[in-house]
């Protein structure tokens, strides 16, 4: 057993309705934040992300 | 476990965020604002409306170029731009390591290769996907209506998010089955196109953008789901 897999064990240890919570707690800020820079339709929004909208090829205009 | 799951959205955030600021700015802006220039030579009287749906979004910028009604604020091109480019890829980034740092609460990647199979998973779901209904675009083509688009986009991704995860997770041959559908409803489905096709960039521009956006993600991706491996394993070492 390497010290990974014992301290690995540490995080498994939390219960999994709070490591389902926090799993989901994350995911939604970050498509929170992904939905303030990319599909925001406030035009100053868009026209600042104008770019990376266009290259990470989320829908625009 | 909040703090290690800040920390490696934070860190691994910022570095595919400068991977993708670099990237950009090299290939894919120049293409951008190549495009920029068929839209603002195009006179005025053109943006007349046979596309209907597509073009209501146009309606308002005719012969402005780029900005939409004039009032709002837009970066001027420049440093202003790529400065405002590269604080909104940042704030992407974060928010796609949020998600991973959070999925790897529930099934930490062991090694940090691993991490790159959640990359490569993150772009066929936030890239690739919504790409093969919508493909990139650059500025002055013709599309359907925006909501319907970032509706089937969202949906797009929802689906194949599921798909892959029952895929990779699902315990039985049922549940990859089910995945399986899951990846391919989005397309049967179909997404919204406009009625007409039209593009005012030339289609070899067009094609190399497209080329241009799935590498720049897929070298993005990759960089996030490694380095949010990292960190995330750090942090554990760290008892962080």
């Amino acid at each position: 057993m390497s010290s990974r897999t014992l301290s690995s064990s540490v995080a498994v240890s939390l219960p999994l309705s709070k490591r389902l919570a926090i799993a989901a707690g994350s995911c939604l800020l970050g498509a929170l934040l992904i939905f303030v820079a990319g599909f925001s339709h406030i035009e100053a929004m868009h026209n600042a992300a104008h770019d990376t909208r266009h290259s990470a090829a989320f829908p625009c205009h | 476990m909040i703090k290690r799951i800040a920390q490696t959205a934070g860190f691994a955030g910022l570095l595919a965020a400068i991977v993708l600021t670099l990237l950009q700015s090299l290939w894919v802006t120049p293409l951008i604002l190549h495009a920029e220039t068929f839209e603002t030579a195009e006179p005025a009287a053109e943006h007349s409306h046979e596309a209907s749906v597509a073009a209501h979004e146009h309606e308002h910028e005719e012969g402005s170029g780029h900005s939409h009604d004039g009032e709002a604020w837009a970066p001027e091109d420049g440093w202003q731009r790529t400065l405002a480019t590269g604080l909104s890829n940042l704030v992407v980034a974060v928010g796609f390591a949020l998600m991973l740092a959070g999925l790897f609460t529930l099934r930490a990647p062991n090694q940090t290769w691993q991490g790159l199979l959640w990359g490569l998973g993150g772009f066929a779901v936030f890239s690739l996907a919504p790409s093969a209904g919508l493909p990139p675009e650059l500025p002055g083509t013709a599309a359907a209506d925006l909501l319907l688009r970032q509706y089937w986009w969202i949906g797009t991704a929802v689906a194949t998010a599921s798909g892959l995860g029952l895929i990779a997770f699902g315990r039985n041959w049922a549940l990859r089955g089910v995945g399986l559908v899951l990846l391919a409803v989005p397309h049967l489905i179909g997404a919204p196109h406009p009625e007409v096709h039209e593009s005012l960039a030339p289609a070899a521009l067009e094609r190399e953008f497209i080329l241009a956006s799935l590498l720049t993600s897929a070298v993005f991706w990759s960089a996030l789901g490694l380095a949010a491996a990292w960190f995330f394993a750090r942090g554990e070492q760290q008892g962080a």
